[in-house]
């Protein structure tokens, strides 16, 4: 039984390591420390999102305004430390609050009125990317003596391999999820509304708060991807992040997660994000494959993790 | 003893259903109270006003718990001051661990965080009452339905300060299943939890409940002693005994003889987990009944017939060809037609008008292209509102807006218009007010008088032995027997459900 | 059947349907039908219409010759007519889509078939001696093979609609690189071209391609039972499949048409800029189309449908992005406006926030009232 529950991710864990393999037998390099370093580092951003699209698709829900939402942050960002002069210590602390504000009015909307998450956030989506836009239409440089001593914070490993501030950010938050996610009534009870709302209604879970909290959760972890994400490009700009939902959605899945809700793990979610990038990497080492296969394979790995999924359960309803 | 929970002349009104009419129920400290009644009397939605599931109507009726006035609005709020619930269907999280379902909302903590070795010694001790030793830290979903059940007993058990309630908690144990809980259930007893216990088992009531509430149609019909309290008594309280006057005359339309042609005959058929080697027949122009008490299988035998669960083995022979059905629609082109137990889920088209609900049927069945016409359906529609005393302004009024005894005449107007050779009704009057209640008696009789065979499941004895020319009486998924002619009384029925 | 006319009876004031029914009920019965008769006939219009006026008005004002409409090498030009064109894909799109989501379902994917079937078409202009016929037919073919996956997806291996378009969402705009081998393929051909940028009858073909798809699906869903069908299973399937319905194959129908709809939104893009960009062909129009069909009035979890609403709100969206740059406002404004219809929208449909209007109106009435008493 164990066994099934973990499955999706073991197959996950296994077309990582035998991509890596093949990735390190055909191409010079690949097998290296460096690329794994940079698997984290270029995807630092995603991944974090990434944690918050589990929480809400764990919780039977989804959100797609979390592209936007990165937008809306580096621009708020870049605009601040650029052209207001603020300090970025300040502007973190402004706008870490705000972004969880936004996640949570769309948990009111869909508790409080019966919305279906989708439309929500879709509006958030809109309504996200809508004030980017106005706040900057243009791509803000950001150019700050904290940026640089950040960018310049990392750990030098073997191999050339340099593990950024970013990774290591994203590690910490990773493990304040997986703590939440398993070790606090909150988790549970995150697990419980997507196994059967009404079940859990009679069994006297906080509904409401759950709600509002998974959905400010995933937008505080989205606003702090956008910030992240202009440690990467050292700028804010409206039009980033433009189909991050859809990234974060497919390593979910690809990662094991229940797109109905109620099973899945965090932690998969991450090697979803990973097993994305090593197939990026790989058609970039090969160089003769062109990008688009990435979304083809992908597609294909949905496909076949969706269908999985689809006869597990099938098992399970026999079993029950 | 002291009062703990007190219920006062509860109403709760569903739109076009009165589910409960001015109940009272009396829960005194360290009794088990056996709630009792047949589908639809309104047990489970007494609970579920109790535990702040559901609200009652508003303005009148109070609940009284410790004498104060309480209103519960969430089942949490309920459960915090004291009252735990086990609903029938197993209401747990089959994605969540043994551990966390017994424990959802009251997880042992160590420095703020979920303290998982404490919580898995606790589970392991709380199941040990119960005599299961299972993997707790195992999901939910791979254990069987018993297992489950047994579950959210428990959990209900470590909850429950003062008043347990238990939901027809022994539907899926077996026998020694069954003594476990009722051991366990005595202890709490004996530490003065006030237990309701809700069963159609009637024996399971008479081994372990002290008092008995008996609800009909959504009144009460007493509050007793269950020591004062015989069997017989107790059946026709549930069922109703001024029913019984009425058996002897109205069996009109009285089938020729047994021997007359089989429209239907089922011969050893089994579906998988619904009903095991059937045999039936119904004659033509006959009309059977199936008798027997919630999960029997008489609402599977319907299913099984109409194609919506799978047989694993026998025949069924319709008008003399042997039928292979696998989904409604193949049995619809035979000739079969289905009046669904539940109305809301499988009958109505909800937001639909009373004309779309009739023409439907038609409409499948003469397919996608040969569409009938806007004023075809309000003919059509007119035609069978009048013929049936469908109380409707017009015919586009949405069906969710009607009472529930018009939207059956829709569900019955809308197979009429295919002419089917076979009815299929079951539970045709469930949750219909009385007045409708005689009007749709009525009208199933004179299909009878015109010659349509039926098939009838309900809970109410007297109006199966006043339709039928037979009834074939279920009991755990097998046929007990089959009364007719002479035979054919309320109480035979009753005797062959009480003793199998 | 046969004794359906005999039955009919002469009108009788006193009939006894209504002297059965209570007063009470006589009342509802009455609310309810006036409801009814209002969302048959013009309840459901109102609100929609009523925006798309305000809205003209709106343009009037700000630029006194929108409505003005001149006449020149046999078209008519003017801003009228522009913003029907420029909706032409996003409405063909919420067509398709009120079909899917009338059955309580959703089509993710209808942009990324819209790039398909532009990269298609291009490419077999590119190829010699393919006749026009063929590259319509193939691409229309296109639409349909997406629209038999995800439907099949979604009835037969019982999918959710979100999770299944989804698929089509992420690797359609892959296999559209694909075929155009990364590049945005150009084409010439004038004949191809004539159905994003020809005139006939005055009028941009966009429109007429519209009004013709409009008025096809319109016979084809309400002049046959399948409409009927679509309804009845989007309300509920389960009593849908009690009656006979195949609600599968109802589905499945629904996403084919949603994938036909898509391709030839995308046979218009790609014609209208003569070449077919697989990466931006289509993108989040998807989001668009939903959004027309959700302004037009229709409930996401499926039932009643009406493909002129939907319609109605593509043309209030363009409507909306013209007014927006007719203001003077900045472009960007418009997805935040956007974004704040959508909300709107959704609270106008949420019971809840109905009621607690009408919490507010009433107290503020009876305030009156009892002022007025005074």
């Amino acid at each position: 039984m164990m066994a099934k529950r973990f499955l999706p991710l073991w197959i996950t864990t296994g077309l990582l390591i035998v991509l890596f393999i093949i990735g390190s037998a055909q191409f010079e390099g690949f097998g290296s420390l460096r690329v794994i370093t940079n698997l984290f580092s270029d995807n630092a951003f995603l991944l974090i999102t990434a944690l918050g699209m589990t929480l809400v698709i764990i919780s039977g829900g989804i959100d797609l305004s979390v592209g936007s939402v990165i937008a809306l942050s580096g621009v708020v960002c870049s605009v601040l430390i650029t052209q207001y002069q603020w300090h970025p210590v300040a502007v973190f602390a402004l706008v870490l609050p705000l972004g969880t504000l936004f996640g949570a009015l769309m948990g009111v909307l869909i508790h409080e009125y019966r919305l279906q998450p989708f439309i929500v956030t879709l509006a958030g989506m809109f309504l996200a990317r809508g004030l980017a836009t106005t706040i900057s239409e243009k791509s803000v440089e950001i150019d700050h003596p904290f940026y640089d001593a950040v960018s310049d914070f990392g750990l030098l490993l073997p191999g050339n391999a340099w593990l950024d501030a970013s990774s290591m950010l994203f590690a910490l938050l990773l493990i304040v999820i997986v703590v939440i996610m398993h070790f606090t009534r909150l988790g549970t009870n995150i697990y419980a509304l997507g196994g059967n709302e009404q079940s859990a209604v009679l069994m006297g879970v906080p509904v409401k708060k759950t709600t509002i909290s998974i959905y400010a959760a995933s937008s505080f972890l989205a606003t702090f991807a956008g910030i992240v994400f202009t440690f990467y490009t050292f700028s804010g700009y409206a039009l980033a992040g433009v189909g991050v939902e859809l990234d974060a959605i497919a390593a979910v899945v690809i990662g094991g997660t229940l797109l109905t809700g109620g099973s899945g793990f965090v932690i998969g979610s991450v090697l979803g994000v990973l097993l994305m990038g090593i197939i990026q990497t790989y058609i970039t080492f090969d160089g003769t494959l062109s990008s688009w296969w990435t979304k083809i394979v992908i597609g294909l790995l949905l496909f076949f993790f969706i269908v999985l999924q689809k006869l597990l359960n099938r098992n399970n309803k026999l079993h029950a | 003893m002291p009062v703990v929970l007190e219920l006062k002349n509860i109403s709760k009104t569903y739109p076009g259903v009165k589910a409960l009419d001015d109940v009272d129920l009396t829960l005194y400290q360290g009794e088990i109270h056996a709630l009792l009644g047949e589908n639809g009397a309104g047990k489970s939605t007494l609970v579920k006003v109790m535990t702040g599931a559901q609200r009652k109507d508003e303005g009148i009726g109070q609940v009284l718990f410790n004498n104060q006035s309480y209103d519960f609005k969430t089942p949490a709020e309920a459960q915090l001051a004291g009252i735990s619930t086990v609903y029938q269907e197993v209401n747990l999280l089959p994605n969540l661990t043994v551990a966390q379902n017994l424990f959802l909302g009251h997880e042992p903590r160590k420095y703020g965080l979920i303290d998982y070795k404490n919580m898995l010694v606790q589970s392991e001790q709380l199941l040990s009452r119960f005599k299961l030793s299972i993997d707790v830290n195992a999901q939910l979903s791979s254990f069987s339905v018993a297992v489950q059940q047994l579950i959210a007993i428990a959990r209900g058990v470590a909850m429950s300060a003062q008043v347990l309630v238990l939901d027809e908690p022994t539907a899926s144990l077996d026998a020694d299943e069954v003594q476990t809980l009722f051991a366990v259930l005595n202890q709490l007893k004996a530490e003065g939890v006030a237990i309701v216990f809700i069963t159609h088992f009637l024996d399971q009531v008479y081994q372990i409940s002290d008092r008995i509430t008996v609800l009909r149609n959504g009144k009460q019909v007493g509050q007793f002693l269950t020591s004062e309290l015989p069997q017989a008594k107790l059946i026709e309280a549930m069922l109703g005994k001024e029913l019984q006057h009425l058996t002897g005359h109205q069996r009109e339309c009285e089938s020729p003889t047994n021997s007359q042609e089989a429209i239907l005959s089922l011969s050893n058929v089994s579906a998988k987990g619904s009903i095991q080697s059937m045999n039936l027949t119904v004659g033509k122009g006959q009309a059977v009944g199936l008798a027997g008490l919630l999960g029997s299988g008489r609402t599977e035998v319907c299913k099984a017939i109409f194609g919506l669960d799978q047989l694993t083995q026998g025949d069924i022979t319709f008008t003399n060809n042997r039928l292979t059905i696998s989904q409604p629609a193949d049995a619809i082109n035979a000739g079969i037609a289905l009046c669904p137990e539940d109305r809301k889920t499988d009958g109505i088209i909800g937001p639909l008008s009373i004309r779309e609900n009739i023409a439907l049927a038609l409409q499948a069945r003469l397919g996608w292209w040969r569409y009938i016409s806007k004023a075809q359906q309000e003919e059509l529609a007119q035609f069978y509102i009048d013929k049936l005393q469908i109380a409707t302004p017009d015919a586009d009024k949405p069906i969710e807006q009607l009472s529930g005894g018009n939207q059956q005449k829709v569900i019955l107007a809308r197979w009429l218009a295919i002419e089917p050779m076979l009815l299929i009704l079951d539970e045709p009057t469930r949750g219909i007010d009385i007045g409708a209640h005689a009007e749709i008696l009525t009208l199933i009789r004179s299909l009878c008088e015109e010659g349509m065979s039926l098939l009838v499941t309900s809970s109410e004895l007297d109006e199966l032995v006043a339709l039928a020319n037979k009834v074939v009486v279920m009991r755990d998924r097998h046929k007990v027997t089959e009364l007719s002619g002479s035979e054919l009384t309320s109480q035979h029925v009753m005797q062959a459900i009480a003793e199998g | 059947m046969k004794s359906i006319s005999n039955h009919q009876k002469p009108a009788v004031s006193d009939s006894p349907v209504s002297a059965r029914l209570s007063e009470q009920e006589l009342n509802a019965a009455k609310n309810a039908r006036y409801q009814a008769g209002a969302s048959n006939n013009w309840g459901r219009y109102l609100w929609p219409v009523c925006a798309l006026i305000i809205l003209l008005v709106v343009n009037l004002v700000l630029d006194p010759s929108f409505f003005s409409l001149s006449y020149q090498d046999g078209r008519v030009y003017g801003s009228l007519i522009d913003v029907l064109n420029r909706c032409a894909p996003v409405a063909l799109l919420a067509i398709g889509m009120s079909v899917v989501i009338a059955t309580g379902g959703i089509d993710l994917s209808v942009g990324a078939v819209m790039a398909i079937s532009g990269a298609v078409c291009a490419n077999l202009l590119l190829t010699p001696d393919v006749a026009l016929i063929t590259v319509l037919f193939v691409g229309i073919l296109v639409g349909i093979i997406a629209g038999l996956v995800n439907g099949s997806l979604v009835s037969y291996l019982g999918i959710q609609p979100i999770v299944a378009t989804l698929l089509l969402m992420v690797a359609g705009r892959g296999i559209a690189q694909l075929i155009n081998q990364g590049q945005i393929v150009t084409f010439q051909s004038d004949s191809f071209a004539f159905i994003g940028v020809g005139n006939w009858l005055g009028l941009p073909m966009p429109i007429w391609i519209v009004v013709g798809m409009l008025v096809v699906t319109q016979l084809l869903l309400r002049k046959t039972a399948l409409g009927l069908f679509i309804e009845s299973v989007g309300c509920n399937a389960s009593a849908s499949r009690y009656l006979g319905i195949n609600d599968k194959a109802v589905k499945l129908f629904a996403y084919i048409i949603a994938g036909v709809c898509a391709a030839l939104a995308g046979m218009i893009s790609a014609a209208n800029i003569q070449g077919a960009d697989a990466n931006n062909a289509g993108l989040w129009l998807e989001l668009d189309a939903i959004l027309a069909v959700v302004i037009g009035g229709a409930s996401l979890v499926g039932g009643r449908f009406s493909l002129l609403l939907s319609v109605l709100g593509a043309l209030i969206i363009q409507t909306l992005a013209t007014t927006i740059i007719v203001s003077g406002l900045p472009a960007k404004f418009n997805l935040l406006i956007k974004a704040l219809v959508i909300l709107m929208v959704l609270l106008l449909q949420s019971e809840k926030f109905r009621k607690q209007l009408n919490g507010l109106f009433s107290t503020k009435t009876s305030n009156n009232k009892f002022g007025e008493a005074q």
